[in-house]
């Protein structure tokens, strides 16, 4: 049984596209033989969401290649993993949640995310839960599973616990499976993704950032249902609603009681959607490379030392454009390299997405510096430390162009101590 | 990001070192600041691994947890935490300064004044990073509701007095730390970053150890690669030279090294706390140090000239919590009532209104800033043409014409302010431009030259004279009162239950999380 299959049978629904014999040759190729792929969490859907700009992000992640690897064997090793400890609390949490049928995390769905009219809350919360099993062999098998599972339980009309469903989505051309810790389908055919978190909620307010995060998650998981949900609604004729509210389970206070929060995600939904839509499609990427590029690593018998040189795979890297921003940094492995690029090509965009918008035309520090050295105004002695940029190519009249003079005048007259309200000059930093 | 600090950041990335944002210290800085650096265990909210603290850079304290799972330990280390912080804090108390303030008398219901104490010095903390001030703020939420044995003997782990007291402490320099300009709790980083542009984005400038580097490289190294040393080399062991400034550990660390410590401290041999402690120290030390390099280099800009007035407010935020934990007050609540976090809301929307306008009355080069954004001009005087106003009695309204290079976005009748060579401050209003001179805005004096007929010397400018109108009050004000919370309306949840009726957290059955 696979779940393309069975899309395709449906035919309002747009089948889940296994990529074809060429595209799937090519891929291949571009990982090296006998690498797998591979998989795509949600965590590294939703920071591919959050840049749709970059090729390489989409090509690297469509071919499954190991980003953390190749990092590695640039010379630019990722910083980030997980610490031991906060695997084993996470865990342990989420355990501890899920024990007993689930008992525990039915209680807090129903207290926070009361069903509605159509929900017969009182007479379905004694109700006993089904917890269907969903084991089976591979990625595509498990795929299936739940989507025979979420096909079950819709159909039976009570309440089920999906413990770890695996879910099939397409990105950018190629398929990649995520994972929810959870998912509850209601009585009244609704679905909700639930997510289990270690970081606390105190006084009922969890870390913003830390919730942002999980609500983008939880955003490529509904997504993810949302195409098992047409199917299903095409085979039992019952309505299927993937609920836009998820339920967020977090420690409560400083103890390991769990406590839970529902969090409207249809902001992360939209933008998700739109952007996982404007990804570049991997055949494009892929047919734009020159032959015969590969980012495989030719790893050693050892399985982990790469014999290709730096320099080889460099160049394969930089064969597809790359979109690089701060905000790359905590969301890929090979933010390092491509920063270091960045600042080699003197991008404005590595000091932060934000300075394009009043930069105008100019691209790059050197760019920037030459136009606000230029005339007119007070020299600039002051701001222009390295003199001598060749004059801008770009015209005086470039609104940019005057405001950036503006403001190295004024820095410059400001640094000079020409102001009568100046205090004293300040030392160099650091000169002493 | 103004385009001004754009500029200076890529200047930075130019010259291969920070440049300067400021002329001047904008913060408060202690003569004797006390330098908090903790770390905190992953995965486990309020579980402290370590912490370095003390105001002698040379003799820091340690303290360490060698199980942070274990809450006995967890409690020892809050307990020694507090024996070495309270005594700090509690040392600015005794000494004070009378003050005049106005007050309502509760019988005439007039406005009279009385002397108050005003403590004349407060404490000051420093911690490494912004996560460092939020984590403060946690440390003092998970201490501050704890019991002792003498409030309820019957409590599973009663606190030591000192532990709920730090607590109360911690949330009040916490919540003080988010009024813009206040400086009982600040962050190393975010001190730096507002003095100095870095050739980095502001999310690198996170980094204590990056940032430092680009502000004080070390000889013959650029900023860049000084920064991307200190983020990201590793040892031959896997671990980074320069550990990061906390509260959160890195990964690395945690696997490689804390890991097999703490197994080896679970497994009861010997030496094992002490190889707990060591290796904590090694991750706190060099944060330790980066945190007082920081203050050196702050130390030699001149403190701006309103800094001392934001640090009064920080006394009598001070003062005002001693006379709180004095007078036996219960603990902050956990959640603010109505008209508490209105206030709150309102005092920090005046303090930033304020704070920016005294750091550009400062600072030339932060006026550079809203110079260029249109708020504020400078210019020459060309002339000076008296007028009055009309009515009985007429009093003298100056027409001075100045010729600029600024654009403010100035509206006919618009005021103006200036600051006079006494601190008081000039306002104007703007009269139009010179007849076939767009450059050259007309003043219309309003105020600042006395009660007289003619205007005192030296009020108003003389031609050849360089002046700087604002278009931002100097002194701005918060809005209109709020009622007491005792008497806050229905529609905002009514009055406030009793503080003294928050309970403690909860004891949950396990031992080790």
């Amino acid at each position: 049984m696979n779940v393309s299959r069975e899309s395709g049978s449906a035919a309002a629904v747009p089948p889940a596209e296994q990529p074809t014999p060429g595209l799937r040759q090519r891929l291949t190729e571009l990982r090296g033989p006998g690498v797998r792929p591979r998989a795509l969490d949600a965590r590294a859907l939703a920071a591919l969401a959050a840049n749709p700009g970059c090729r390489r992000r989409a090509l690297l992640d469509g071919a499954g290649v190991d980003k953390a690897a190749l990092a590695q064997a640039l010379g630019s090793p990722a910083a980030y993993g997980r610490s031991q400890f906060a695997i084993v609390r996470g865990n342990a949490f989420e355990a501890r949640v899920k024990a007993d049928g689930g008992a525990e995390l039915m209680r807090l769905l129903r207290e926070r995310l009361r069903p509605g009219a159509a929900g017969p809350q009182e007479a379905a919360g004694d109700a006993e839960t089904a917890v269907p099993d969903l084991s089976a062999a591979g990625p595509e098998g498990r795929a299936a599973r739940t989507a025979l599972a979420l096909r079950a339980a819709t159909e039976a009309g009570g309440w089920s616990l999906l413990d770890h469903p695996l879910l099939a989505v397409e990105v950018a051309g190629s398929p990649a499976y995520v994972e929810p810790d959870a998912v509850v389908v209601h009585p009244d055919g609704g679905w909700t993704v639930v997510e289990i978190k270690s970081f606390p909620m105190i006084d009922g307010a969890a870390d913003a950032a830390k919730v942002g995060a999980a609500a983008r998650q939880a955003a490529v998981y509904v997504l993810a249902l949302e195409r098992v949900a047409r199917q299903v609604a095409a085979r039992t004729g019952r309505e299927v609603r993937v609920r836009d509210r998820v339920l967020l389970v977090c420690p409560k206070d400083f103890s390991n009681l769990p406590t839970a929060a529902a969090v409207d995600i249809r902001r992360q939904l939209s933008a998700t959607r739109r952007q996982l839509a404007r990804l570049t499609r991997v055949e494009e990427i892929a047919a734009a490379l020159p032959p015969g590029t590969t980012f495989d690593l030719r790893l050693a018998d050892d399985g982990t030392t790469a014999t290709r040189p730096a320099g080889e795979l460099a160049t394969a890297v930089a064969a597809v454009d790359a979109d690089y921003a701060p905000e790359c940094l905590a969301a890929c492995e090979l933010a390092f390299h491509c920063r270091g690029r960045s600042r080699e090509d003197g991008a404005v965009a590595a000091l932060g997405r934000g300075l394009r918008g009043e930069l105008g035309g100019l691209r790059t520090i050197g760019e920037v510096l030459a136009a606000a050295a230029g005339p007119p105004g007070p020299p600039a002695q002051g701001s222009a430390p390295c003199g001598g940029y060749p004059d801008s190519p770009d015209s005086p009249d470039d609104p940019a162009v005057t405001a950036l003079r503006r403001a190295a005048a004024l820095r410059a007259e400001a640094l000079a101590g020409a102001a009568p309200v100046a205090g004293r000059r300040p030392e160099e930093p650091g000169c002493h | 990001m103004s385009l001004i600090e754009t500029l200076a950041r890529m200047e930075a990335v130019a010259a291969g070192r920070a440049r300067p944002l400021t002329t001047v210290r904008h913060r408060h800085l202690s003569e004797r600041p006390l330098v908090l650096v903790p770390l905190t265990t992953s995965g486990e909210a309020g579980a402290p691994l370590g912490a370095l603290v003390g105001t002698d850079r040379e003799k820091p304290l340690l303290l360490a947890v060698p199980q942070p799972r274990d809450r006995d330990l967890r409690f020892a280390f809050l307990a020694e935490l507090a024996e070495a912080v309270l005594p700090y804090l509690d040392g600015f108390a005794d000494g004070i300064e009378w003050e005049e303030r106005q007050e309502t008398d509760p019988e005439t219901g007039k406005k009279v004044p009385v002397q108050v104490e005003l403590c004349a010095d407060a404490p000051q903390l420093i911690v490494p990073s912004t996560p460092g001030v939020g984590y403060v703020r946690l440390l003092g939420r998970s201490m501050r509701f704890r019991r002792t044995a003498e409030q309820d003997p019957q409590a599973p782990y009663p606190a030591p007095p000192q532990v709920p007291l730090l607590g109360r402490w911690f949330t009040h320099v916490g919540e003080r730390a988010r009024v813009p300009g206040a400086s009982l709790l600040l962050p190393m980083t975010g001190l730096l970053t507002r003095h100095w542009a870095t050739g980095q984005s502001m999310l690198e400038d996170q980094h204590l150890g990056a940032l430092l580097v680009w502000i004080d490289p070390p000889p013959g190294t650029s900023g860049r690669a000084a920064a991307e040393y200190a983020e990201s080399a590793r040892d031959a062991d896997g671990q980074l030279r320069c550990p990061p400034a906390g509260p959160a550990t890195d990964p690395a660390f945690d696997n490689r090294l804390l890991a097999p410590a703490m197994a080896r401290y679970d497994a009861g041999l010997p030496g094992a706390e002490d190889g707990v402690r060591d290796l904590v120290e090694s991750l706190l030390r060099p944060t330790w140090d980066a945190v007082w390099h920081g203050i050196d280099l702050l130390r030699a800009l001149p403190a701006g000239a309103h800094v001392a007035d934001r640090w009064k407010r920080d006394r009598w935020s001070y003062t005002a919590h001693r006379d709180r934990v004095r007078a036996g007050e219960p603990p902050q609540p956990r959640r603010d009532d109505a008209v508490t976090a209105a206030r709150k809301l309102s005092a920090r929307e005046s303090a930033q209104a304020q704070l920016d306008a005294q750091e550009a009355l400062d600072d030339p080069l932060v006026m550079a800033g809203r110079r260029l954004a249109g708020a504020a001009f400078q210019g020459t005087v060309t002339a000076v043409e008296p007028a009055f106003s009309e009515g009985r009695r007429p009093m003298p309204r100056p027409l001075v014409t100045l010729r600029t290079a600024d654009r403010p976005q100035l509206s006919e009748g618009g005021k103006l302010y200036r600051s006079l060579a006494d601190g008081k401050t000039q306002t104007a209003e703007f009269a139009g431009f010179a007849p076939d001179e767009p450059d050259a805005p007309v003043v219309r004096l309003t105020g600042g030259m006395g009660r007289g007929r003619e205007p005192a010397p030296g009020s108003v400018p003389e031609p050849d004279d360089t002046v700087c109108w604002t278009l931002f009050e100097h002194a701005p004000r918060g809005g209109p009162a709020l009622p007491d919370p005792q008497d806050t309306p229905w529609t905002h949840g009514g009055p406030p239950p009793d503080p003294a009726a928050e309970s403690p957290d909860p004891v949950t059955a396990e031992d080790l999380l």
